[in-house]
Protein backbone atom coordinates (compact mmCIF):
# COMPACT_ATOMS: atom_id res chain seq x y z
CA UNK A 1 0.00 0.00 0.00
CA UNK A 2 1.19 3.44 -0.60
CA UNK A 3 0.98 6.69 1.25
CA UNK A 4 0.37 8.83 -1.20
CA UNK A 5 -2.74 8.95 -3.86
CA UNK A 6 -3.17 10.72 -7.12
CA UNK A 7 -6.32 12.04 -6.46
CA UNK A 8 -6.63 15.14 -4.31
CA UNK A 9 -8.34 15.07 -0.93
CA UNK A 10 -11.83 15.26 -1.07
CA UNK A 11 -13.74 17.50 1.20
CA UNK A 12 -16.48 15.00 2.24
CA UNK A 13 -18.93 16.14 5.04
CA UNK A 14 -18.97 14.50 8.60
CA UNK A 15 -16.70 11.75 7.40
CA UNK A 16 -14.83 12.32 10.48
CA UNK A 17 -18.08 11.58 12.17
CA UNK A 18 -18.59 8.60 10.67
CA UNK A 19 -14.97 7.04 10.94
CA UNK A 20 -16.05 8.39 15.17
CA UNK A 21 -18.59 6.59 15.29
CA UNK A 22 -17.22 3.27 13.46
CA UNK A 23 -14.20 3.20 15.59
CA UNK A 24 -16.40 3.71 18.93
CA UNK A 25 -18.71 1.18 18.09
CA UNK A 26 -15.95 -1.18 17.97
CA UNK A 27 -14.36 -0.25 21.18
CA UNK A 28 -11.35 0.60 19.42
CA UNK A 29 -8.95 3.28 20.64
CA UNK A 30 -7.76 6.38 18.55
CA UNK A 31 -4.16 5.33 18.88
CA UNK A 32 -4.55 1.49 17.62
CA UNK A 33 -6.86 2.35 14.35
CA UNK A 34 -3.90 5.65 13.71
CA UNK A 35 -1.56 3.05 13.82
CA UNK A 36 -2.95 0.41 11.45
CA UNK A 37 -3.91 3.31 9.23
CA UNK A 38 -0.05 4.82 9.41
CA UNK A 39 -1.12 8.66 10.90
CA UNK A 40 -0.51 9.74 14.97
CA UNK A 41 -2.94 9.87 17.29
CA UNK A 42 -3.90 13.79 17.14
CA UNK A 43 -4.39 13.86 13.13
CA UNK A 44 -6.97 10.78 14.08
CA UNK A 45 -8.58 13.02 16.26
CA UNK A 46 -8.53 16.37 14.03
CA UNK A 47 -10.02 14.30 11.30
CA UNK A 48 -12.39 12.50 13.50
CA UNK A 49 -14.02 16.22 14.39
CA UNK A 50 -13.78 17.14 10.53
CA UNK A 51 -11.28 19.19 10.74
CA UNK A 52 -8.48 17.70 8.56
CA UNK A 53 -9.81 16.29 4.75
CA UNK A 54 -9.30 12.65 3.83
CA UNK A 55 -7.97 11.50 0.88
CA UNK A 56 -8.39 8.41 -0.93
CA UNK A 57 -5.34 6.68 0.48
CA UNK A 58 -6.25 7.61 3.80
CA UNK A 59 -9.68 7.06 3.61
CA UNK A 60 -8.66 3.68 2.22
CA UNK A 61 -6.26 2.49 5.29
CA UNK A 62 -8.88 3.87 7.74
CA UNK A 63 -11.52 1.85 6.19
CA UNK A 64 -8.80 -1.21 6.71
CA UNK A 65 -8.35 -0.25 10.28
CA UNK A 66 -12.03 0.04 10.65
CA UNK A 67 -13.00 -3.62 9.26
CA UNK A 68 -15.25 -1.61 6.91
CA UNK A 69 -15.13 -0.95 3.04
CA UNK A 70 -14.38 2.54 1.81
CA UNK A 71 -17.20 2.91 -0.09
CA UNK A 72 -19.34 2.75 2.89
CA UNK A 73 -17.27 4.36 5.11
CA UNK A 74 -17.51 7.55 2.53
CA UNK A 75 -21.22 7.09 2.25
CA UNK A 76 -21.17 8.40 -1.22
CA UNK A 77 -24.68 7.05 -2.02
CA UNK A 78 -27.53 8.86 -3.44
CA UNK A 79 -29.00 10.27 0.06
CA UNK A 80 -25.73 12.35 0.72
CA UNK A 81 -25.49 13.34 -2.83
CA UNK A 82 -29.70 14.48 -2.60
CA UNK A 83 -28.23 16.47 1.04
CA UNK A 84 -25.44 17.76 -0.85
CA UNK A 85 -27.56 19.18 -4.00
CA UNK A 86 -29.91 20.85 -1.47
CA UNK A 87 -26.78 22.90 -0.34
CA UNK A 88 -26.36 23.51 -3.63
CA UNK A 89 -29.82 24.69 -4.31
CA UNK A 90 -29.35 26.85 -0.99
CA UNK A 91 -26.40 28.58 -1.99
CA UNK A 92 -28.32 29.42 -5.85
CA UNK A 93 -31.18 30.86 -3.58
CA UNK A 94 -29.04 33.73 -2.94
CA UNK A 95 -28.09 34.41 -6.61
CA UNK A 96 -30.31 36.35 -8.40
CA UNK A 97 -32.74 34.84 -11.23
CA UNK A 98 -32.22 31.08 -10.51
CA UNK A 99 -34.73 29.09 -9.30
CA UNK A 100 -34.04 25.92 -8.27
CA UNK A 101 -36.91 22.81 -8.50
CA UNK A 102 -36.43 21.67 -5.37
CA UNK A 103 -39.24 19.07 -5.83
CA UNK A 104 -37.05 17.36 -8.77
CA UNK A 105 -33.98 16.74 -6.62
CA UNK A 106 -34.11 13.21 -5.87
CA UNK A 107 -34.87 13.02 -9.91
CA UNK A 108 -32.23 14.60 -11.32
CA UNK A 109 -29.61 12.88 -8.93
CA UNK A 110 -31.05 9.24 -10.08
CA UNK A 111 -31.24 10.70 -13.62
CA UNK A 112 -27.92 12.48 -14.41
CA UNK A 113 -25.82 10.98 -11.42
CA UNK A 114 -22.55 12.29 -13.18
CA UNK A 115 -23.86 15.74 -13.27
CA UNK A 116 -25.68 15.44 -9.67
CA UNK A 117 -22.17 14.90 -8.38
CA UNK A 118 -19.99 16.73 -10.19
CA UNK A 119 -22.63 20.17 -8.92
CA UNK A 120 -22.35 18.05 -5.17
CA UNK A 121 -18.76 18.04 -5.38
CA UNK A 122 -18.38 21.57 -6.63
CA UNK A 123 -20.54 23.03 -4.01
CA UNK A 124 -18.18 21.45 -1.62
CA UNK A 125 -15.32 22.60 -2.78
CA UNK A 126 -16.52 26.21 -2.82
CA UNK A 127 -17.76 25.97 0.74
CA UNK A 128 -14.43 24.32 1.95
CA UNK A 129 -12.90 27.13 0.29
CA UNK A 130 -15.15 29.55 1.67
CA UNK A 131 -14.20 28.47 5.23
CA UNK A 132 -10.67 28.49 5.05
CA UNK A 133 -10.90 32.15 3.72
CA UNK A 134 -12.19 33.01 6.51
CA UNK A 135 -10.59 31.16 9.08
CA UNK A 136 -7.51 32.51 7.61
CA UNK A 137 -8.91 35.92 7.09
CA UNK A 138 -10.04 35.77 11.30
CA UNK A 139 -6.60 34.75 12.00
CA UNK A 140 -4.93 37.60 9.97
CA UNK A 141 -6.95 40.28 11.49
CA UNK A 142 -8.28 39.48 14.43
CA UNK A 143 -6.40 36.28 15.92
CA UNK A 144 -6.40 37.37 19.75
CA UNK A 145 -3.29 34.44 19.55
CA UNK A 146 -1.45 35.61 17.20
CA UNK A 147 -1.68 39.76 17.68
CA UNK A 148 -0.93 38.68 21.52
CA UNK A 149 2.28 36.30 20.54
CA UNK A 150 3.62 39.70 17.94
CA UNK A 151 3.30 41.92 20.44
CA UNK A 152 5.62 39.49 22.46
CA UNK A 153 7.86 39.22 19.80
CA UNK A 154 7.97 42.68 20.24
CA UNK A 155 8.12 43.43 23.22
CA UNK A 156 11.06 41.06 24.29
CA UNK A 157 12.81 42.23 20.84
CA UNK A 158 13.07 45.89 22.37
CA UNK A 159 14.04 44.86 26.03
CA UNK A 160 17.19 42.49 24.31
CA UNK A 161 17.88 45.84 21.64
CA UNK A 162 18.03 48.54 24.70
CA UNK A 163 19.65 46.71 27.28
CA UNK A 164 22.49 44.64 24.98
CA UNK A 165 23.25 48.55 23.87
CA UNK A 166 23.27 49.90 26.83
CA UNK A 167 26.16 47.28 27.90
CA UNK A 168 28.04 47.75 25.22
CA UNK A 169 27.61 51.62 25.25
CA UNK A 170 28.59 52.16 29.20
CA UNK A 171 31.98 50.26 29.65
CA UNK A 172 32.19 51.72 33.16
CA UNK A 173 28.70 50.49 34.02
CA UNK A 174 28.28 49.40 38.18
CA UNK A 175 28.61 46.00 38.65
CA UNK A 176 24.72 46.11 40.44
CA UNK A 177 23.39 47.03 36.94
CA UNK A 178 25.49 45.11 34.80
CA UNK A 179 24.32 42.29 36.76
CA UNK A 180 20.69 43.33 36.59
CA UNK A 181 21.00 43.92 32.93
CA UNK A 182 22.65 40.29 32.12
CA UNK A 183 19.86 38.80 33.82
CA UNK A 184 16.94 40.85 31.72
CA UNK A 185 18.91 39.76 28.78
CA UNK A 186 18.91 35.88 29.80
CA UNK A 187 15.28 36.12 30.92
CA UNK A 188 14.48 37.79 27.68
CA UNK A 189 16.19 35.93 25.26
CA UNK A 190 14.09 32.99 26.77
CA UNK A 191 11.16 34.59 26.44
CA UNK A 192 12.00 35.80 23.11
CA UNK A 193 13.28 32.01 22.24
CA UNK A 194 9.85 30.28 23.41
CA UNK A 195 7.26 32.76 21.58
CA UNK A 196 9.15 33.01 18.58
CA UNK A 197 9.09 28.86 18.55
CA UNK A 198 5.31 28.69 19.23
CA UNK A 199 4.61 31.67 16.54
CA UNK A 200 6.79 29.38 13.59
CA UNK A 201 5.08 26.27 14.74
CA UNK A 202 1.37 28.39 14.18
CA UNK A 203 2.40 29.95 10.82
CA UNK A 204 3.75 27.25 9.96
CA UNK A 205 0.33 25.44 10.42
CA UNK A 206 -1.22 27.80 8.45
CA UNK A 207 0.48 25.35 5.06
CA UNK A 208 -2.26 22.68 6.19
CA UNK A 209 -5.07 22.00 4.60
CA UNK A 210 -7.65 23.22 7.25
CA UNK A 211 -7.01 25.39 10.19
CA UNK A 212 -3.55 26.25 12.25
CA UNK A 213 -3.03 24.61 15.56
CA UNK A 214 -2.90 27.03 18.78
CA UNK A 215 -0.88 25.69 21.95
CA UNK A 216 -4.29 24.61 23.34
CA UNK A 217 -5.38 22.75 20.03
CA UNK A 218 -2.16 21.03 20.50
CA UNK A 219 -2.94 20.40 24.27
CA UNK A 220 -5.87 19.34 23.24
CA UNK A 221 -4.53 16.57 20.19
CA UNK A 222 -2.47 15.34 23.29
CA UNK A 223 -5.51 14.67 25.47
CA UNK A 224 -7.37 12.36 22.76
CA UNK A 225 -4.00 10.55 22.23
CA UNK A 226 -4.26 9.44 25.93
CA UNK A 227 -1.74 11.95 27.46
CA UNK A 228 1.65 10.10 26.62
CA UNK A 229 5.07 11.25 28.28
CA UNK A 230 5.07 15.02 27.61
CA UNK A 231 8.98 14.53 26.37
CA UNK A 232 7.21 11.64 23.23
CA UNK A 233 4.69 13.54 22.17
CA UNK A 234 4.84 14.73 18.95
CA UNK A 235 1.45 16.70 19.23
CA UNK A 236 3.31 19.00 21.89
CA UNK A 237 4.85 20.94 18.62
CA UNK A 238 5.63 24.33 21.11
CA UNK A 239 6.89 24.97 23.93
CA UNK A 240 3.46 27.25 25.19
CA UNK A 241 1.84 24.12 24.67
CA UNK A 242 4.07 21.73 27.10
CA UNK A 243 3.93 24.46 29.90
CA UNK A 244 -0.03 24.15 29.45
CA UNK A 245 0.23 20.61 29.42
CA UNK A 246 2.80 20.37 32.93
CA UNK A 247 -0.12 22.50 34.31
CA UNK A 248 -3.05 20.29 33.54
CA UNK A 249 -1.02 17.15 34.62
CA UNK A 250 -0.61 18.49 37.82
CA UNK A 251 -3.85 19.72 38.83
CA UNK A 252 -5.25 16.52 37.51
CA UNK A 253 -2.76 14.96 40.04
CA UNK A 254 -3.86 17.18 42.84
CA UNK A 255 -7.53 16.10 42.11
CA UNK A 256 -6.24 12.13 42.63
CA UNK A 257 -4.73 13.32 45.33
CA UNK A 258 -7.88 14.55 46.44
CA UNK A 259 -10.19 11.93 45.63
CA UNK A 260 -8.06 8.57 44.51
CA UNK A 261 -9.17 6.69 41.41
CA UNK A 262 -9.84 3.60 43.78
CA UNK A 263 -12.59 5.44 45.89
CA UNK A 264 -13.76 6.58 43.06
CA UNK A 265 -14.29 3.45 41.13
CA UNK A 266 -15.58 1.66 44.47
CA UNK A 267 -18.08 4.46 44.93
CA UNK A 268 -19.52 4.19 41.24
CA UNK A 269 -19.84 0.59 41.36
CA UNK A 270 -21.60 0.66 44.45
CA UNK A 271 -23.89 3.19 44.07
CA UNK A 272 -26.25 1.34 41.77
CA UNK A 273 -28.50 3.46 39.87
CA UNK A 274 -27.62 6.30 41.72
CA UNK A 275 -24.32 5.94 40.32
CA UNK A 276 -25.97 8.08 37.49
CA UNK A 277 -26.51 11.31 39.62
CA UNK A 278 -22.89 13.04 40.35
CA UNK A 279 -24.85 14.90 43.61
CA UNK A 280 -25.61 11.18 45.02
CA UNK A 281 -21.66 10.44 44.27
CA UNK A 282 -20.52 13.26 45.74
CA UNK A 283 -22.27 12.41 49.16
CA UNK A 284 -21.54 9.07 49.00
CA UNK A 285 -17.39 10.09 48.86
CA UNK A 286 -18.24 13.12 51.36
CA UNK A 287 -16.10 15.30 48.54
CA UNK A 288 -17.07 18.57 46.31
CA UNK A 289 -19.36 18.29 43.91
CA UNK A 290 -16.88 20.30 41.47
CA UNK A 291 -14.02 17.59 42.56
CA UNK A 292 -16.67 14.72 41.79
CA UNK A 293 -17.25 16.24 38.35
CA UNK A 294 -14.02 16.19 37.13
CA UNK A 295 -12.88 12.95 38.73
CA UNK A 296 -15.82 11.28 36.78
CA UNK A 297 -14.36 13.25 33.72
CA UNK A 298 -11.11 12.25 33.58
CA UNK A 299 -11.55 8.63 34.75
CA UNK A 300 -14.49 7.82 33.13
CA UNK A 301 -14.94 4.50 35.43
CA UNK A 302 -17.79 2.04 34.23
CA UNK A 303 -21.11 4.32 33.27
CA UNK A 304 -19.32 7.00 33.02
CA UNK A 305 -17.19 5.86 30.43
CA UNK A 306 -18.55 7.93 27.14
CA UNK A 307 -18.20 11.42 29.71
CA UNK A 308 -17.29 14.63 28.22
CA UNK A 309 -16.02 17.44 30.43
CA UNK A 310 -15.32 20.96 30.04
CA UNK A 311 -13.46 22.82 32.43
CA UNK A 312 -13.52 26.83 31.61
CA UNK A 313 -12.08 29.88 34.59
CA UNK A 314 -14.22 32.86 35.08
CA UNK A 315 -13.82 34.75 31.79
CA UNK A 316 -14.70 31.77 30.12
CA UNK A 317 -11.25 30.39 28.89
CA UNK A 318 -11.19 26.37 28.33
CA UNK A 319 -8.74 25.15 31.03
CA UNK A 320 -9.62 21.32 29.79
CA UNK A 321 -11.91 20.17 27.32
CA UNK A 322 -12.87 16.54 26.50
CA UNK A 323 -15.40 15.82 24.33
CA UNK A 324 -18.29 12.66 24.36
CA UNK A 325 -19.18 10.78 21.41
CA UNK A 326 -21.73 13.01 19.34
CA UNK A 327 -20.88 16.37 20.65
CA UNK A 328 -18.96 18.40 18.71
CA UNK A 329 -16.17 20.80 20.36
CA UNK A 330 -15.94 24.18 18.65
CA UNK A 331 -12.45 25.47 17.89
CA UNK A 332 -10.59 26.67 21.43
CA UNK A 333 -12.02 29.93 22.86
CA UNK A 334 -15.43 29.59 21.22
CA UNK A 335 -18.37 28.29 22.83
CA UNK A 336 -22.22 28.39 23.03
CA UNK A 337 -23.70 31.14 25.53
CA UNK A 338 -26.35 28.28 26.34
CA UNK A 339 -24.06 25.59 27.92
CA UNK A 340 -24.65 24.87 31.45
CA UNK A 341 -21.08 25.75 32.07
CA UNK A 342 -21.44 29.27 31.75
CA UNK A 343 -25.00 29.50 33.60
CA UNK A 344 -23.64 27.57 36.42
CA UNK A 345 -20.04 30.10 36.07
CA UNK A 346 -23.07 32.70 36.42
CA UNK A 347 -23.49 31.49 39.82
CA UNK A 348 -21.00 29.96 41.90
CA UNK A 349 -21.86 26.89 43.80
CA UNK A 350 -25.27 26.70 42.68
CA UNK A 351 -25.46 23.19 40.57
CA UNK A 352 -27.24 23.07 37.16
CA UNK A 353 -28.84 19.86 35.57
CA UNK A 354 -29.57 19.91 32.15
CA UNK A 355 -30.94 18.24 29.29
CA UNK A 356 -29.38 19.36 26.43
CA UNK A 357 -29.21 18.33 22.63
CA UNK A 358 -26.98 19.32 19.84
CA UNK A 359 -27.34 20.89 16.25
CA UNK A 360 -27.17 16.99 15.41
CA UNK A 361 -30.10 16.33 17.36
CA UNK A 362 -27.80 14.01 19.87
CA UNK A 363 -29.13 14.41 23.73
CA UNK A 364 -26.72 14.38 26.83
CA UNK A 365 -27.03 14.89 30.28
CA UNK A 366 -25.08 17.32 31.65
CA UNK A 367 -24.44 18.66 35.39
CA UNK A 368 -22.36 21.80 35.98
CA UNK A 369 -21.29 24.02 38.49
CA UNK A 370 -18.88 27.00 39.81
CA UNK A 371 -16.60 27.11 42.81
CA UNK A 372 -14.77 30.47 43.92
CA UNK A 373 -11.00 30.10 44.20
CA UNK A 374 -9.29 32.41 46.77
CA UNK A 375 -5.53 32.02 45.72
CA UNK A 376 -4.53 35.90 46.43
CA UNK A 377 -6.17 35.76 49.68
CA UNK A 378 -9.59 36.24 51.28
CA UNK A 379 -9.59 40.33 50.94
CA UNK A 380 -8.18 39.88 47.40
CA UNK A 381 -10.39 39.26 43.80
CA UNK A 382 -11.48 36.14 44.23
CA UNK A 383 -11.09 33.86 40.87
CA UNK A 384 -13.85 31.12 39.39
CA UNK A 385 -13.70 28.11 37.95
CA UNK A 386 -16.57 26.01 36.38
CA UNK A 387 -17.09 22.36 35.06
CA UNK A 388 -19.32 20.79 33.07
CA UNK A 389 -19.60 16.85 32.77
CA UNK A 390 -22.23 15.49 30.27
CA UNK A 391 -22.57 12.40 28.29
CA UNK A 392 -24.94 11.02 25.73
CA UNK A 393 -28.69 10.97 27.34
CA UNK A 394 -30.40 7.66 28.28
CA UNK A 395 -33.71 7.55 26.45
CA UNK A 396 -35.86 7.48 29.43
CA UNK A 397 -34.92 11.29 30.31
CA UNK A 398 -38.42 13.30 30.17
CA UNK A 399 -36.89 16.62 31.26
CA UNK A 400 -37.62 19.62 29.14
CA UNK A 401 -34.62 19.63 26.41
CA UNK A 402 -32.60 22.61 26.01
CA UNK A 403 -30.92 23.03 22.64
CA UNK A 404 -27.16 24.39 22.67
CA UNK A 405 -24.62 24.87 19.77
CA UNK A 406 -21.65 23.92 18.85
CA UNK A 407 -20.51 28.14 18.75
CA UNK A 408 -22.32 31.13 17.10
CA UNK A 409 -20.29 30.95 13.57
CA UNK A 410 -20.87 27.46 13.16
CA UNK A 411 -24.60 27.00 14.80
CA UNK A 412 -27.66 27.01 12.49
CA UNK A 413 -30.14 27.48 15.30
CA UNK A 414 -32.41 30.51 13.89
CA UNK A 415 -33.92 32.86 16.38
CA UNK A 416 -31.62 32.01 19.44
CA UNK A 417 -31.71 34.06 22.04
CA UNK A 418 -27.82 33.49 23.09
CA UNK A 419 -26.53 34.16 19.52
CA UNK A 420 -23.69 36.97 19.31
CA UNK A 421 -22.34 36.93 16.11
CA UNK A 422 -24.58 35.18 12.53
CA UNK A 423 -23.26 31.82 11.67
CA UNK A 424 -22.01 31.06 8.52
CA UNK A 425 -24.26 28.19 7.69
CA UNK A 426 -27.55 28.62 6.96
CA UNK A 427 -30.97 28.24 9.31
CA UNK A 428 -31.82 24.95 9.78
CA UNK B 1 5.55 74.77 39.99
CA UNK B 2 8.76 73.15 39.04
CA UNK B 3 8.56 69.75 38.45
CA UNK B 4 10.61 67.27 40.81
CA UNK B 5 10.25 64.33 37.53
CA UNK B 6 11.12 65.07 34.15
CA UNK B 7 9.72 62.19 32.48
CA UNK B 8 7.09 59.63 33.85
CA UNK B 9 7.72 56.42 31.62
CA UNK B 10 4.12 55.22 31.60
CA UNK B 11 5.27 50.96 30.45
CA UNK B 12 4.05 47.63 31.57
CA UNK B 13 7.15 46.09 30.41
CA UNK B 14 9.86 45.69 33.21
CA UNK B 15 12.73 44.68 30.70
CA UNK B 16 12.17 47.78 29.03
CA UNK B 17 11.56 50.15 31.62
CA UNK B 18 14.39 49.66 33.44
CA UNK B 19 16.16 49.94 30.44
CA UNK B 20 14.27 53.18 29.65
CA UNK B 21 14.98 54.61 32.88
CA UNK B 22 18.55 53.56 32.81
CA UNK B 23 19.26 55.21 29.51
CA UNK B 24 17.64 58.55 31.27
CA UNK B 25 19.17 58.76 34.54
CA UNK B 26 22.50 58.73 32.37
CA UNK B 27 21.62 61.82 31.15
CA UNK B 28 20.55 63.21 34.36
CA UNK B 29 17.05 63.30 33.50
CA UNK B 30 14.74 61.92 36.82
CA UNK B 31 12.96 59.49 35.53
CA UNK B 32 9.61 57.36 37.55
CA UNK B 33 7.77 54.96 35.82
CA UNK B 34 3.94 53.69 36.16
CA UNK B 35 2.37 50.03 34.69
CA UNK B 36 -0.88 50.15 33.79
CA UNK B 37 -3.23 52.37 31.88
CA UNK B 38 -6.20 52.53 34.37
CA UNK B 39 -4.50 55.27 37.25
CA UNK B 40 -2.00 56.82 34.85
CA UNK B 41 -3.86 60.22 34.50
CA UNK B 42 -4.05 60.35 38.89
CA UNK B 43 -0.29 59.53 38.31
CA UNK B 44 0.92 62.23 35.66
CA UNK B 45 -1.58 64.40 37.80
CA UNK B 46 0.43 63.96 41.16
CA UNK B 47 3.90 63.73 39.85
CA UNK B 48 3.43 66.44 37.13
CA UNK B 49 6.20 65.70 34.68
CA UNK B 50 7.43 67.63 32.20
CA UNK B 51 7.53 65.00 29.78
CA UNK B 52 5.21 61.73 29.18
CA UNK B 53 6.17 58.49 27.72
CA UNK B 54 3.49 56.85 26.71
CA UNK B 55 3.45 53.08 25.91
CA UNK B 56 0.66 51.95 23.24
CA UNK B 57 -0.73 48.74 24.55
CA UNK B 58 -1.20 48.40 28.52
CA UNK B 59 -2.65 46.56 30.89
CA UNK B 60 -6.49 48.57 32.03
CA UNK B 61 -6.59 51.61 29.24
CA UNK B 62 -4.52 51.16 26.94
CA UNK B 63 -2.06 53.89 25.91
CA UNK B 64 -4.61 55.83 23.38
CA UNK B 65 -7.47 56.42 25.48
CA UNK B 66 -4.69 57.33 28.29
CA UNK B 67 -3.65 59.58 25.45
CA UNK B 68 -7.11 61.09 24.66
CA UNK B 69 -7.68 62.06 28.30
CA UNK B 70 -4.62 63.84 28.74
CA UNK B 71 -5.54 65.70 25.64
CA UNK B 72 -9.50 66.59 26.86
CA UNK B 73 -7.64 67.43 30.16
CA UNK B 74 -8.10 71.22 30.50
CA UNK B 75 -4.53 71.12 33.27
CA UNK B 76 -2.76 68.62 31.52
CA UNK B 77 -3.32 68.74 27.28
CA UNK B 78 -0.04 70.90 26.57
CA UNK B 79 1.95 68.38 28.47
CA UNK B 80 4.38 66.70 25.74
CA UNK B 81 3.94 62.91 25.34
CA UNK B 82 6.53 60.21 23.34
CA UNK B 83 4.27 58.17 22.07
CA UNK B 84 6.25 53.90 22.24
CA UNK B 85 4.38 51.95 19.42
CA UNK B 86 4.70 48.23 18.70
CA UNK B 87 2.52 48.12 15.65
CA UNK B 88 4.49 49.94 13.13
CA UNK B 89 3.40 53.53 12.20
CA UNK B 90 -0.36 52.42 10.97
CA UNK B 91 -3.36 53.69 12.98
CA UNK B 92 -1.62 55.14 15.54
CA UNK B 93 -3.46 57.84 17.71
CA UNK B 94 -3.69 61.35 17.39
CA UNK B 95 -1.94 64.00 19.87
CA UNK B 96 1.92 62.90 20.73
CA UNK B 97 4.16 65.04 19.74
CA UNK B 98 6.89 62.11 18.80
CA UNK B 99 6.29 58.25 17.96
CA UNK B 100 8.81 55.82 18.42
CA UNK B 101 8.68 52.53 16.81
CA UNK B 102 9.73 49.61 18.82
CA UNK B 103 11.95 47.96 18.79
CA UNK B 104 14.35 51.87 19.34
CA UNK B 105 17.99 52.52 19.29
CA UNK B 106 18.98 54.22 22.53
CA UNK B 107 20.22 57.30 20.42
CA UNK B 108 16.83 57.63 19.28
CA UNK B 109 15.04 57.64 22.69
CA UNK B 110 17.79 60.22 23.86
CA UNK B 111 17.22 62.28 20.49
CA UNK B 112 13.38 62.31 21.25
CA UNK B 113 13.64 63.10 24.82
CA UNK B 114 16.18 66.11 24.47
CA UNK B 115 13.96 67.39 21.86
CA UNK B 116 11.01 67.30 24.49
CA UNK B 117 12.30 68.61 27.33
CA UNK B 118 14.20 71.45 25.77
Amino acid sequence: MTRSSPRPPVARPLIGTRIRERRLSLGRRQTEVAQRAEISAAYLNLIEHNRRPVGAGLLSRLAEALDIDATELASDHEEALVGALREAAARAADQRGITVELDQISEFAARFPGWASALAGATRRADALERRLVALSDRMTRDPYLLETLHEVQSAVTALRSTASILAETPEIEPEWRDRFHANLDSDSQRLSRTAQALVAYLDSFEDEVVPMSPQEEVEAWIAAGQPSIAEAAELASDAARVMAQDLLAAQERDRAALPDSALSAVVAEAGDTADDPAHIAARLGRPLELVLRRLGTLRPGPWAQAGLIVCDGSGAALFRHSAPGFELPRPGEGCALWPLFEALAQPQLPVARLIETTAGNRFAAWAVAERLLPMGIGAPALSRAQMLFRPSAGRDTRPVLGVGPACRICPRPGCPARHEPSILGPV
Amino acid sequence: MTATVDVLLIEDEPSIAEAVRFILSREGWRCEQWPEGNSALQRIRALAPRLVILDLMLPGRSGAEVLADLRADHALKGLPVLLLSARGLANLPQGADRILVKPFANDDLRAAVRELLG
